[in-house]
């Protein structure tokens, strides 16, 4: 069998699904293929937090973008993938982390992200459930969260009903430049042919990068999550820690049915040959002496549920997006490092843009993959304090 | 070092591995999630209960007896742990919980005895309060000494249906019907594999007897249509169909429901045992060898939680269980004693396919289900909803539609509902039932408290 289209996609995550999406508002044809079934992996087993703080600066432009996609999303993909504009607020427990926030606040103002930071009293008035070690809160009024579970297929399906092709359960082993554009090869031994391919397969991506000469030091890990039996609905908001010390970077949401949403502190092992990742015991635990630290009320309730996903993660926490550094029309979106779900369609978006006009007001320079053609041992391992968006 | 043997469950199948494992000198752990062992088919009443094994468990109180004393003689030799509920397996250590006291303990072998509760299929109305499983209403009577309502109606099929209902005649409560879906015909087609343990036949028909002495009207061939009731009052009533067509509404003010048995699975599942499809149980379950060994190394499962054959073939199959682990750490091992098992436990295994036979899981009603029943009553999403991700969303597998739906999602984890979603999933998509697959095992196995502490520690203010 053969297959044409203007762009192939493969991967069908949130930038998979997403950039189909809006390649096909912008006219051109488009085929997805996804090895298992859209939104499986990372993107849909990922916290669900609609998060821009805490983004490093040169992501926010994309992630105010993206903002704009969530808040139009009803009406854009004709379902409700619940999500809830109902602000997310960052806490710590160091004063270091505390000034941080000032700064943080003041730098992403101008990058258009308008941040709130209280302290002290005040910020038990607004907060009184915070336990006694919190110093400071951020609260960013215009995020939320929506959930991850419907998301990427919502997105798929409505690229689908525009006229894309989306093609699940479907590997690719092979990609190839050929005279004209690519040629790409399934695991069964379909072929399907594009002038343009973007690669956002997560931790997938580096075996199909490598065929261009750019492998990537890309590591699968998995988030640890949880969700507690329902409760009465009484935070609508999104909230985590942040701070250098893994273990106590833990947050949560609530859904409006009652369920509190928890995740954070170290993940846990992933296989993407398996496409198994697994919570392990010993965090659960740990996670539940954070959670009662952080919202002592916590302690009356009960895990009911927890799971994992295959994320996949960079050395400096930071995705490759834009194009391939070796092989003209080839483009990259990985490796978003447990961060890629609010900004996955502000990304799909501006790829869309850059694939079809060839380019994009944003700037992408720090996302690009010869960064590690450049220096694979001399990064140093950033510290990013909520790894799940 | 002598190994560590877990035991997990102390139930028929527990008792007995762990009597196996002191007679060869071990010292296993046993830890159950009751207060006091027995299992659920011989549960112990609390301290200080004074009815006679004969009142608590009928033709059943000599093995009950004897199980009990077997386990008062092992606790000298063994360390138990009740009262904890195991919530993970990771490789090599169980996890455990007890109260808010968090605690792992590492294994050299580790036998799952996890039993297995009613297999339920969904009615228009078994959300309102005063709807029990049989297994749920035989706990209350057992335990508390306890009956579910003042009329009672058990509904569903299976040996338990009759065994509930005499059990609770006896105990004097009021049964008003005892509505079974399976046939006498079916019973009779069932007889030849049935007569594979003929004492338990002959046992089944004792109940009969009891019933037919109370004047308890018993419906054969029946399908449920409705259990009536309201918020505010619950259960008021039962509407099924009769099998010559007639409808019949029997008042009463609660319901006990079952479909035979299902076993428990969570903790195979969360040690890693690969799973695959019985067609005739029409259900997943881990894979285990004759003796019981899982393909997860030092993972044995026996009893009820790796096959439903009841009572008396999980004593043998406990035992068999525990004689392969010691087997396989390099501990003698007595093969004519195992033999002996092996044969007994062919014989349960056909007498297993004959209740099968003779009560048969209605797998039918899902595809007919008004779209407004309520399949998952944790997070009460319906039929038509688990339709509508089925038939918009695509969703033909039972992971994809509990991701759309929430069905599954819920604090039973699927333990009650999984069995008819996956029904109605098939029946909806149109495929086998094979093909909508089986939820993936999530730990914790039950709610896990978020007051969790390790074991150890003395509780600090926090």
């Amino acid at each position: 069998m053969t297959a044409r289209a203007d762009v192939i996609v493969i991967g069908g995550g949130i930038v998979g699904t997403s950039t189909a999406f809006f390649l096909r508002q912008r006219n051109r044809s488009v085929i997805l293929l996804e090895r298992g079934l859209t939104g499986q992996q990372a993107s849909g087993v990922n916290f669900g937090g609609v998060r821009r703080q805490g983004r490093a600066l040169e992501q926010l432009a994309m992630s105010n973008r993206a903002l704009e996609t969530w808040r139009r999303s009803r009406e854009l993909l004709g379902e409700d993938v619940e999500f809830l504009p109902s602000g997310h607020t960052r806490v710590c427990y160091h004063a270091h982390d505390a000034e941080y926030f000032h700064r943080y606040a003041a730098d992403a103002r101008a990058c258009g992200l308008d941040l709130e930071v209280v302290e002290g009293a005040a910020m038990f008035r607004r907060f009184p459930f915070l336990g006694r070690d919190v110093l400071a809160a951020s609260i960013s009024p215009l995020d939320g969260h929506a959930n991850p579970r419907l998301a990427a297929p919502a997105f798929g399906r409505a690229a689908a009903r525009l006229g894309a092709h989306i093609v699940e359960n479907t590997e690719v082993v092979r990609v190839e430049k050929e005279a004209g554009g690519f040629r790409v090869e399934t695991a069964t031994g379909d072929v399907y042919r594009a002038e343009q391919v973007l690669i956002c397969a997560g931790a997938w991506a580096n075996a199909l990068s490598t065929q261009f000469g750019e492998p990537v030091p890309l590591s699968a890990r998995g988030p640890q999550m949880a969700v507690t039996e329902p409760v009465p609905y009484v935070f609508p908001f999104s909230m985590g820690v942040y701070t250098s010390i893994k273990e106590e970077s833990v947050y949560f949401r609530q859904i409006p049915r009652g369920n509190i949403v928890l995740g954070g502190g170290p993940p846990g092992p992933a296989d993407a040959g398996t496409r198994r990742a697994s919570v392990l015991p010993a965090n659960t635990v740990a996670q539940m002496a954070q959670f009662r630290r952080m919202v002592p009320a916590m302690r009356a309730l009960h895990v009911i549920r927890v799971w994992s996903g295959v994320e996949s993660y960079l050395p400096d926490s930071e995705p490759v997006i834009g194009p391939s550094s070796t092989t003209d029309g080839l483009f990259y979106a990985f490796g978003f490092s447990g961060s890629g779900f609010q900004i996955g369609p502000g990304v799909g978006e501006t790829l869309a843009e850059v694939l079809d006009s060839g380019s994009t007001p944003i700037d992408l320079t720090s996302f690009s993959i010869r960064r590690f053609q450049r220096a694979s041992s001399t990064h140093a391992e950033s510290i990013t304090s909520e790894t799940s968006p | 070092m002598a190994a560590t043997v877990i035991v997990i469950g102390a139930g028929p199948a527990g008792v007995r591995a762990a009597e196996a494992l002191v007679e060869a000198g071990l010292r296993p752990v046993v830890i159950d999630e009751g207060r006091r062992d027995g299992g659920q088919i011989y549960r112990r009443q609390p301290e200080g209960f004074t009815r006679t094994y004969d009142a608590l468990y009928g033709t059943e109180a000599e093995r009950a007896r004897a199980l009990h004393e077997a386990f008062d003689a092992l606790r000298p030799n063994i360390d138990y742990v009740p009262d904890t509920l195991v919530w993970n397996v990771a490789p090599n250590s169980v996890h455990m919980v007890s109260g808010t006291r968090h605690r792992e303990l590492g294994f050299d072998a580790l036998i799952v005895c996890s039993g297995a509760t009613d297999r339920l299929m969904p009615v228009p109305g078994w959300h309102h309060a005063g709807t029990y499983s049989l297994g749920g209403a035989q706990v209350a009577l057992k335990s508390q000494g306890c009956a579910i309502g003042s009329r009672v109606v058990m509904m569903g099929t299976g040996p338990l249906l009759y065994l509930v209902a005499a059990q609770y005649v006896k105990a004097g409560a009021t049964v008003s019907a005892v509505l079974d879906t399976s046939t006498f015909a079916q019973r009779l087609r069932a007889l030849p594999q049935l007569l594979a343990i003929p004492s338990t036949l002959k046992k089944g028909i004792a109940l009969m007897k009891v019933l037919k002495d109370a004047r308890v009207p018993v419906h054969r061939g029946i399908t449920p249509v409705e259990i009536r009731g309201t918020p505010e009052h619950g259960v008021q009533g039962v509407r099924v169909k009769l099998a010559d067509g007639a409808m019949l509404e029997v008042e009463c003010d609660a319901v006990a429901l079952g479909y035979h048995l299902r076993s428990e699975t969570q903790l195979a599942d969360l040690a890693g045992c690969e799973f695959r499809f019985d067609q005739a149980l029409q259900q997943w379950l881990p894979v285990a060898d004759e003796d019981g060994r899982s393909n997860v190394k030092g993972v044995y499962l026996a009893g009820d939680g790796a096959r439903v054959r009841g009572a008396d073939a999980a004593e043998r199959a406990g035992r068999l269980a525990a004689l392969a682990a010691m087997k396989d750490i390099g501990m003698i091992s007595n093969e004519d004693e195992a033999n002996k098992l092996r044969i007994q436990l062919g014989r349960f295994t056909r007498f297993a396919a004959g209740l099968r036979a003779a009560f048969p899981w209605p797998a039918r009603f899902a595809a007919t289900l008004p779209d407004e029943t309520i399949v998952c009553r944790c997070e009460a999403i319906s039929a038509g909803e688990l339709r509508r991700v089925v038939n918009d969303m695509g969703a033909k597998e039972a992971n994809r539609a509990k991701a759309f739906s929430r069905v599954g999602m819920g604090r039973c984890q699927g333990r009650f509902c999984a069995h008819a979603g996956a029904e109605v999933i098939a029946a909806e998509a149109r495929v086998p039932l094979e093909a909508v697959g089986r939820l993936r095992g999530q730990a914790p196995v039950k709610p896990l408290p978020m007051a969790l502490a390790p074991h150890q520690d003395m509780e600090t203010s926090e």
